[in-house]
């Protein structure tokens, strides 16, 4: 699976060159979003219900330990094997030995960003092992030796005849045949044949509940539960933020998890496994992996509230013109850019940048992170720990410089204008980055102040 | 240290301080005035059927014209007549061929059309799954406005699996379109009994 090495704007640049296909992506994702808004205006409580879920989390944070040991002790009780892996590799390693103890051959795996975040695929494959990534987004990009590039949608940067051209090759569907649901079917007898042989699933988690050992997995097509109640051993791996203290919590978070993400009021399947069916193994994996570091961070912890709907990501005029791709990282999109530096500052110091700072995010992400505030806190931390090139460093300085003078901004807005009028190609030309594909608007000749001054008279 | 010692240590070194958990009113939750027409109006809009019924013997009728033919039908209400108990050890390959299974389930949810089934009324944990189709029997008097109200009548941990399940299968991974049937049920009709 390859995941891109250019920076985010270097690969957002190779994306919008197909101007169609970015028009496209554009409003495909837009369309998602606009389900979301219709779901979430079918409930009065709608704003409540963001509240309440965000409160949940800040109090499950709060004592994060407590609960964690609880539902360890609670799933053992209940008969499942759980495991606690530090980093990626470990997490990995122990995936491995399990594989390798019960000499399997044959694994499914069912989404899982966790999972992405480890490169266990790459591991495993690395070890002569494959894995077969179930969901039908994630079997099509897999196929294609691609990442995902969405969290929800893995193959929403895909046209259906590149699936159709995917599925040629790799099932021998008929060539040219685009329909979705032909395309699909054929996915269903090649997976099926894939979840009746395998011995062992992988699985994601979506919520692990502290109370009672339980772990609750959402999914649409049911490959979760195809590839988990068919095989001998089934391992689900969560990050430690899956936690939620209550079942009763559960009903927040399923209100509000597929009416982000899709506009549905609920995923087709949301399932409750708490013990091993009678003969099988029954693991967890709890995953640090930065979780913990990131906690300590009192600026950014609150992305460990995250519930994974991707409505942040449906909402982003920049991820929507950019693809996700162009985030060279497992989770895209504005949440994304702000767990990945945590990961790993440098590698992912350009992500914080790609944003405009709308505030998008934040209004429609259902447990209320203040994803725009954190973006842009990242790129102080990021600036002061020197992991920005300089043009971005002198610009953002200069531009801290004149905010925190208002006089100085006035008259800097006053001479930015003049200048644009009289000298545009100053602004308009190769050095200016800004300038890549955009038009400069016409030049206002007053400011939005003086104009008010001059009219709040009247 | 052990993994698990480092990550613990560590959460506990870098938690906040203990903050609240809010109190949920039920009375902040949206009300419906018929439960039965919401159900039904939001499980055929995720592309579930439903049937309202006074008796079941329309469907009990139904179930034995199946049987004649010869359709591998797995029956596991009880008020449908006999219910399949050695199911429980059939492998997947044996559950592939399945053509429709008959579940009760214990409640419906109005505000989504899902219907809460435990593992003992599936049989086998697989079975609502790969069957190709499903038909769930539910009482009228069970359906609940909200999933709020649908956990408080569910006790989900009493078994090893539990599963909220809201009309056939689906995906929309392909360009956004539709598609139903992606790896489970290809259909679901609710009948509803009372
Ligand atoms: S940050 Fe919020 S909106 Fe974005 S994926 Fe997470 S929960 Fe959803």
């Amino acid at each position: 699976m390859s995941i891109s090495k250019l920076s985010h704007a270097e690969a957002a640049e190779q994306f919008i060159k197909d101007e169609p296909r970015t028009d496209w992506h554009d409003e495909t994702l837009w369309f998602v979003r606009q389900k979301r808004d219709k779901a979430a205006h079918g409930l009065p409580e709608w704003e409540k219900l963001r509240e309440w879920a965000s409160q949940i989390k800040d109090h499950t944070l709060s004592n994060l330990d407590n609960y964690l040991k609880e539902f360890e002790s609670k799933a053992q009780d209940n008969g499942v094997i759980v495991h606690w892996a530090a980093d990626g590799e470990e997490h990995n390693r122990i995936i491995y030995d399990i594989i390798t103890h019960h000499k399997i051959k044959k694994i499914v795996k069912s989404k899982s960003m966790l999972t992405e975040e480890c490169g266990l695929n790459e591991f495993l494959h690395a070890k002569g092992i494959e894995t077969v990534d179930t969901d039908l987004g994630e079997r099509i990009v897999q196929f294609r030796q691609e990442a995902p590039s969405h969290i929800v949608l893995p193959a929403i940067h895909l046209k259906k005849q590149d699936v159709s051209d995917t599925f040629h090759e790799h099932l021998h569907t008929e060539k040219g045949n685009n329909d979705p649901q032909y395309l699909t079917e054929a996915a269903r007898q090649h997976l099926r044949e894939k979840f009746i042989e395998s011995e062992l699933a992988i699985t994601g988690v979506n919520f692990a509940v502290a109370e009672t050992g339980g772990f609750i997995v959402c999914t649409n097509e049911g490959n979760a539960d195809m590839g988990a109640h068919a095989a001998k051993i089934h391992i689900a791996c969560m990050g430690f933020e899956k936690m939620i203290p209550k079942a009763e919590h559960l009903s927040v978070f399923l209100r509000l998890l597929a009416r982000s993400a899709t506009g549905q009021p609920i995923t087709t399947y949301s399932s409750h496994f708490h013990k091993p069916r009678e003969g099988q193994e029954m693991h967890i994996v709890i995953v640090d992996n930065g979780r913990s570091r990131q906690l300590g961070r009192a600026d950014f912890r609150n992305s460990l509230k995250c519930i994974r709907c991707a409505a942040c990501f449906n909402t982003c005029p920049v991820y929507r013109r950019s693809g996700g791709h162009s985030y060279h990282t497992a989770v895209a999109g504005p949440i994304g850019s702000i767990l990945n530096p945590n990961i790993d500052m440098r590698a992912n110091a350009d992500l914080p940048f790609a944003s405009t700072l709308c505030g998008s995010c934040s209004n429609v992400c259902p447990v209320k992170i203040d994803i725009h505030d954190q973006l842009w806190k990242w790129r102080q931390v990021l600036v002061a720990e020197g992991y920005v090139d300089t043009t971005k460093k002198i610009g953002l300085k200069g531009m801290a410089f004149v905010l925190a003078r208002p006089g100085l901004y006035r008259f800097a807005g006053k001479a930015g204008r003049a200048m644009m009028r009289m000298f545009p190609w100053l602004l308009n030309n190769k050095l200016n980055p800004w300038y890549k594909q955009r038009e400069m608007p016409a030049p206002p000749k007053e400011s939005f102040r003086d104009w008010y001054i001059k009219n709040k008279q009247q | 240290m052990s993994a698990r010692e480092t990550i613990l240590k560590a959460i506990t070194a870098n938690k906040p301080t203990l903050v609240d958990l809010p109190a949920i009113d039920l009375a902040d939750v949206i009300q419906y005035t018929d439960l039965l027409q919401q159900y039904k109006t939001v499980l055929q809009s995720i592309g579930g059927g439903t049937v309202e019924l006074q008796d079941l013997n329309s469907l009990k009728e139904e179930l034995e014209i199946k049987k004649a033919n010869g359709d591998f039908v797995v029956n596991r209400v009880a008020s449908l007549g006999e219910v399949e108990d050695s199911i429980e050890h059939l492998t997947a390959t044996d559950l592939a061929a399945v053509d429709t299974a008959y579940l009760q389930g214990t409640i419906a949810v109005a505000e989504n059309g899902a219907i809460w089934l435990y593992e003992s009324q599936m049989g086998n944990r697989l079975l609502p799954f790969i069957c190709q189709h499903l038909v769930i029997v539910i009482e009228k008097k069970k359906i609940v406005p909200t999933m709020h109200h649908a956990y408080q009548q569910i006790e989900n941990a009493k078994e090893g699996f539990g599963v909220f399940l809201a009309g056939p299968s689906k995906t929309a991974d392909i360009e956004q379109s539709l598609v139903i049937g992606a790896h489970g049920a290809r259909s679901l009709i609710v009948y509803i009994v009372g």
